[in-house]
C-alpha cells in the first residue's frame, strides 16, 4: 500500500511550527530556573592567569560565577569526551583547565536569576591571560600540512599521464571557512529533577550521542540523565557533536543543584564548529577529444591543534568520470582554532566545487561544451573499487536538466550573451553524494482502537523526519496518517544514530517497515487461532495491513479487521521493536547524483552578480515525500548560492579573531537574492540499495551548485574566480 | 566542592540593577500590567517573562528578523525594541494570529507551500508577512522578495515563502 509514500504530504509538525507551539531547546521552563551567560576568551592561545569575578558577583541577582577553578568534577581521560562523531585527537573540554586553545573559548559561566542580569554581570568579569604565539591562517600554514590516510588508492600513473596529456588544466581553488548559522541560537535548558537527576533540553542532531557524552564526562548513571530535543531550529551538521553549551549548562546545574538555561549569543556560536577553509589543488589531463587521461586532486584543509577533522574532498572523480590514472591526497594544517565539523555535504561541497570548476576549465581548453565533456567522460562504474552502482541515473539528470534549462541555446563564447546592461552567463556542474543506511531501531505500539505510536531517538532538524515516519508507518500499518503519532528527539526512545549524512530517511523508513512486518506476523499468528479464518492458510508474505484490516494480497475479500484480530487474541496493544538489517556487501557503489544548470546576470559596470535561474535535476532513489524532499533540494541550492557569492568568515590573523561573527557581516542569502529555482527528481528505482530503495536527499542539493555558478560567472564575464566567494572586487582584479 | 574564587559578596556593596518600571501592554488582546526593567527587550519580555516563546531569538541584533512581531499593526524587530518604550501599545505575536481556533490565511499557506523546514524563522516570517500585507506595498513576487528580505531563512525556503504569501494575498482578497 502506498497511500502516503511518494505523495506531497504536508508536514505533520506544520501546525505546531506556524502557531509558535513547537518548543525548541531554550523554550522549556522549570521552577527556579536560573540563566547563564558566558565569558569567552579574547586571546587565541595561552593560559588564564587570573579571573576576577568579584565585581560580577556583587551584581544583585547574580548566583555564581563558575570557572575552571570551581567547576564540578569532570572526567580526566580523553576517552570520556569522545562522542560518536568525534574526530581523531583529544577533544576540547569545556571549562576544564586554564589552557586556551582558540579565540572565543568559554572561560567563565555567570549564573543569575534572570538573563539580563547574567549578561550584564558577565561583562564585569575580568580575565588576565598569558598569551602564546599562535597561527590561524591556512594560506600561511599550507606547507606545514600533514597527509591524512584516505581509502582512495591511486590508480595508474597520474603524474606521467598528466605530463603526457594533450590538454592540461591545473589550478588551486579555495573555499573559505563557512559557518552553519542555523537560525536557532545554540541553547540548552537543564532541569534539575532532584537527587541529581537531570533532563537536558538541547539543540542537537543526536540525543543519544549527547546523553552518552554527558554521562561519561560527568560520571553519571545513564538513568539519571536524559536528553530531549523535539524540535531543532536548523543544524546542518553543527548539532552532530555535543557542543560546549550543553556541557556548560550541565556544569552550572550540577554546581548549583538547580535548573539552568544557557543560550549562546550569535557571536559565541563562531567558537563552535564550521566548514573548514580548504585549498583544493586540481590537475586534469585529457586527450584532444575529451577522454580523461589523468586526475590529481589534493585538498589542504585547516583543522584544530587538538583534533584532525577531515572528510572525503578528493575522491569524487572516481564516482563521476572515467579515468585510468588518478591520485588523491588530503592534508591537514593544524591551526589554533576550534575543530571544524560536518557542514551540509561535508567534503563534497568543497571538493566537488573544485572538481567541477576544473572540468569546466578543461572543457574551455578542449573547446568542448562542458555538458558534452560530462557525457564523454561518464563512468558507469565506480572506479576505485571497480564496481557497478546500485543505480545511477546521472545521464537522465543531465538530459532532463539541460532540457528544462534550455542548455542547447547556449553560445559557448564568454561574454557573448547579454541583456541590457547585464552580461548573461550559463554554467553547469555535477553533484554527487553518498547513499548510506545506518542501524536504527524503531518501536511501534499499535492499539486495538487503530492507533499506532511510532518512535525512535532520532531527530527532525527541519528535514521532515516526523512526516516521513508517519507516512511510512501509515502505509505499512494500513492506517490513516492521522492515526499515527510520532515520537523522536528523546534519548530514552529506541536506539538511533545521529541524524546526518542523508542516511536517516533510508535508516528509519526501512526499520519502520521491518517493525511493521513483525506486527503483521503477530496479527497473522492470532488469525490462525480464530475460527473460520479466511487467512487460515496465508503466510506472512501473502498478507498486508490495509484500511484497518489484515488482508490477503491476492484476494482482497479475504480480510479481517485488525480490531477483531486483537480482540480475538485478547491484545490491548501490540508492542514491537525492530531494526532493519543494514546490508552492504561492498558489491555496489551507493550514491546520489545531480546535474545543476545556472544562469547568472552580471552588471557590467558595477559587477553585481545575480543568480537568476537554477535548474537542479537529482537522482536520489525513491522519494518518500515529494513536497519535503523538494524543499531539501531547494534549500541545498540556496546554500550553494550563499557558498558561491556570499559566505566567508574573515579572521584578523594578527589577533586570531573572527571579524564578522554575526549575521549582519557574515553574509547569507536573503529572499531578494533568490530568483527562479527549478528542482526536481528524475525517476530512479533501486531494488538493490535497501528494501525500500531510499537514498536520502539532505546533502545532494548543495553539491555542484557553487561550481555551476562560478562556471556561469566565467561564461558571463570571461573572468575565472577560483577563490570563493565570488565578490565584486574579485571580478575587477587582474 | 572547593570554591577558590576569592570574591565574597558583602550585601552593602552590591551593584544594583536598574529599578523596574510600570508598563501596560495589550498582548494578543490581553491587557497586561507589567513591571519591566528598562534594559529588557520586548523579545525577552515575551519569551522569558510571558512564556510566549513563539517569537524567536536568532541574533538579538536586528540582523535576522526571527523576532518580528506586530506592534500597533506594524512589523518590528522585538529584539531592538525596549519593552518600556511600547507602554500602551498593542502587540501581536504568532500566538495571537489564529482567530476562532482557525489558522490565519498566512499560517495555512505556509503549511501548504512547505514555506519552512526547521520552523525557527517561521513565526517571524509570518508576522513580517502579515505586516507586509497590511502595508499594501507588495504587488509582485519581486516586491515580496525585496520587502521580506529582513527575515533570513537559513533552510532556504524563500521561493516557497513567496508562494505562500501570494496565496494568502489572494485568499485575503488583494494585498491591502
Amino acid at each position: 500500500m502506498a497511500a502516503y509514500i511518494g505523495t506531497p504530504t504536508s508536514r505533520i509538525d506544520g501546525h505546531a511550527k506556524v502557531t509558535g507551539a513547537a518548543k525548541y531547546a531554550a523554550e522549556f521552563n522549570a521552577p527556579g530556573l536560573a540563566h547563564a551567560s558566558l565569558v569567552t576568551s579574547t586571546i587565541t592561545k595561552g593560559r588564564i592567569a587570573k579571573i576576577d569575578a568579584s565585581e560580577a558577583m556583587r551584581v544583585a541577582g547574580v548566583i555564581d560565577v563558575i570557572t575552571h577553578k570551581n567547576r564540578p568534577t569532570m572526567a580526566s581521560r580523553d576517552k570520556a569526551y569522545k562522542d560518536d562523531v568525534a574526530a581523531e585527537g583529544s577533544p576540547y573540554r569545556p571549562l576544564y583547565d586554564d589552557e586556551i586553545k582558540f579565540n572565543g573559548q568559554p572561560v567563565a559561566v555567570v549564573v543569575a536569576a534572570d538573563a539580563d542580569i547574567a549578561r550584564f554581570a558577565a561583562s564585569l568579569v575580568r580575565v588576565e591571560y598569558i598569551e602564546d604565539p599562535f597561527v590561524t591562517d591556512l594560506l600561511e600554514q599550507r606547507d606545514t600540512a600533514h597527509e591524512v590516510e584516505r581509502p582512495s588508492r591511486p590508480r595508474g600513473d597520474a603524474e606521467a599521464a598528466f605530463a603526457a596529456a594533450e590538454v592540461r588544466h591545473e589550478a588551486d581553488y579555495f573555499i573559505p571557512t563557512e559557518y552553519h548559522n542555523p537560525m536557532e541560537l545554540f541553547a540548552t535548558t537543564v532541569t534539575w529533577e532532584g537527587d541529581g537527576k537531570l533532563t537536558v533540553y538541547d539543540k542537537t542532531q543526536g540525543v543519544q550521542n549527547v546523553q552518552r557524552y554527558l554521562v561519561s564526562v560527568f560520571g553519571m548513571k545513564p538513568d539519571d540523565l536524559k536528553v530531549v530535543s523535539p524540535y531543532v531550529g536548523g543544524a546542518f551538521g553543527s548539532g552532530l557533536r555535543p557542543q560546549f553549551q550543553v556541557a556548560l549548562a550541565v556544569i552550572a546545574a550540577r554546581a548549583l543543584e538547580r535548573s539552568v538555561r544557557l543560550v549562546l549569543t550569535r557571536p559565541q556560536m563562531y567558537g563552535l564548529s564550521y566548514r573548514p577553509a580548504t585549498i583544493e589543488h586540481l590537475a586534469l589531463g585529457a586527450k584532444a577529444l575529451g577522454p580523461l587521461e589523468a586526475v590529481m586532486h589534493e585538498a589542504i584543509a585547516q583543522t584544530s591543534e587538538y583534533e584532525d577533522f577531515n572528510r572525503n574532498d578528493v575522491a569524487w572523480a572516481d564516482q563521476l568520470y572515467k579515468c585510468g590514472n588518478t591520485r588523491y591526497s588530503h592534508k591537514l594544517a593544524k591551526l589554533d582554532v576550534s575543530t571544524p565539523s560536518d557542514m551540509r555535504a561535508p567534503g563534497a561541497a568543497s571538493g566537488v566545487y573544485a572538481l567541477e570548476c576544473a572540468m569546466d576549465e578543461l572543457a574551455v581548453a578542449l573547446k568542448m561544451d562542458p555538458l558534452q565533456l560530462r557525457f564523454v567522460t561518464y563512468s558507469d562504474r565506480e572506479q576505485n573499487a571497480d564496481r557497478p552502482y546500485s543505480s545511477k541515473k546521472l545521464r537522465e539528470c543531465y538530459r532532463q536538466g539541460a532540457a528544462a534549462f534550455g542548455w542547447e541555446k547556449r553560445n559557448p563564447e564568454p561574454r557573448s550573451m547579454r541583456d541590457g546592461s547585464e552580461l548573461v552567463g550559463w554554467g553547469m556542474a555535477t553533484g554527487v553524494w553518498e547513499a548510506l543506511q545506518m542501524p536504527l531501531t524503531v518501536r511501534i505500539v499499535m492499539t486495538a482502537n487503530g492507533h499506532a505510536e511510532v518512535s525512535s531517538a532520532t531527530s527532525d532538524i527541519g528535514t521532515g523526519t516526523y512526516t516521513i515516519m508517519a507516512q511510512v508507518a501509515a502505509d505499512m500499518l494500513g492506517l490513516p496518517i492521522d492515526n499515527v503519532s510520532i515520537k523522536l528527539g528523546d534519548s530514552t526512545l529506541s536506539e538511533s544514530p545521529v541524524e546526518g549524512g542523508s542516511w536517516l530517511a533510508a535508516s528509519v523508513a526501512n526499520s519502520i517497515a521491518t517493525t511493521a512486518e513483525a506486527i503483521r506476523k503477530t496479527l497473522l499468528g492470532v488469525t490462525k487461532t480464530m475460527p473460520d479464518s479466511p487467512l487460515a492458510d496465508a503466510k506472512p508474505k501473502d498478507v498486508m495491513l490495509a484500511d484497518g484490516k489484515i488482508v490477503s494480497k491476492k484476494d482482497a475479500s479475504r480480510a479481517i479487521p485488525i480490531a477483531d484480530v486483537m480482540r480475538a487474541g485478547k491484545l490491548d496493544r501490540i508492542d514491537q521493536k525492530a531494526a532493519a538489517p543494514v546490508k552492504d556487501d561492498g558489491k555496489y557503489a551507493r550514491n546520489t547524483h545531480s546535474a545543476v544548470f545556472v544562469e547568472v546576470r552580471v552588471d557590467e559596470q558595477i559587477g553585481v552578480i545575480r543568480v537568476t535561474r537554477v535548474v537542479s535535476a537529482a537522482a536520489a532513489g525513491r522519494i518518500l515525500n515529494t513536497k519535503t524532499a523538494h524543499s531539501q533540494l531547494l534549500g541545498g541550492v540556496v546554500w550553494g548560492i550563499g557558498m558561491a557569492l556570499h559566505e566567508e568568515t574573515l579572521t584578523d590573523h594578527r589577533f586570531g579573531r573572527i571579524m564578522n561573527a554575526n549575521l549582519g557581516e557574515y553574509h547569507m542569502p536573503v529572499n531578494a537574492d533568490i530568483y527562479d529555482i527549478n528542482c526536481f527528481f528524475v525517476d530512479e528505482p533501486d531494488a538493490t540499495i535497501n528494501p525500500m530503495g531510499i537514498k536520502g536527499v539532505g546533502e545532494i542539493g548543495i553539491v555542484g551548485v557553487a561550481a555551476a555558478i562560478a562556471n556561469a560567472v566565467y561564461h558571463a564575464t570571461g573572468k575565472r574566480v577560483r577563490d570563493l566567494p565570488i565578490t565584486i572586487d574579485k571580478l575587477r582584479r587582474d | 566542592m572547593v570554591r577558590t574564587i576569592e570574591a565574597t559578596r558583602p550585601i552593602s556593596e552590591s551593584i544594583p540593577t536598574p529599578p523596574k518600571i510600570k508598563v501596560s501592554l495589550k498582548i494578543n488582546g490581553d491587557l497586561k500590567q507589567l513591571q519591566i526593567a528598562p534594559w529588557t527587550s520586548l523579545l525577552d519580555l515575551l519569551r522569558d517573562t510571558l512564556d510566549l516563546t513563539g517569537t524567536k531569538k536568532g541574533c538579538d541584533h536586528g540582523q535576522c528578523g526571527a523576532c518580528t512581531v506586530l506592534v500597533d499593526g506594524r512589523r518590528v524587530n522585538s529584539c531592538l525594541t525596549l519593552a518600556v518604550m511600547k507602554d500602551g501599545s498593542e502587540v501581536t505575536t504568532i500566538e495571537g494570529l489564529m482567530a476562532d481556533g482557525k489558522l490565519h490565511a498566512l499560517q495555512q499557506a505556509f503549511i501548504d507551500h512547505d514555506a519552512f523546514q526547521c520552523g525557527y524563522c517561521t513565526p517571524g516570517q509570518i508576522c513580517s508577512a502579515a505586516g507586509l500585507l497590511a502595508e499594501g506595498k507588495a504587488h509582485t513576487a519581486e516586491e515580496i522578495r525585496e520587502l521580506m528580505s529582513g527575515n533570513i531563512c537559513r533552510c532556504g525556503a524563500y521561493p516557497n515563502i513567496v508562494a505562500a504569501i501570494q496565496q494568502a494575498m489572494s485568499a485575503m482578497g488583494g494585498n491591502s
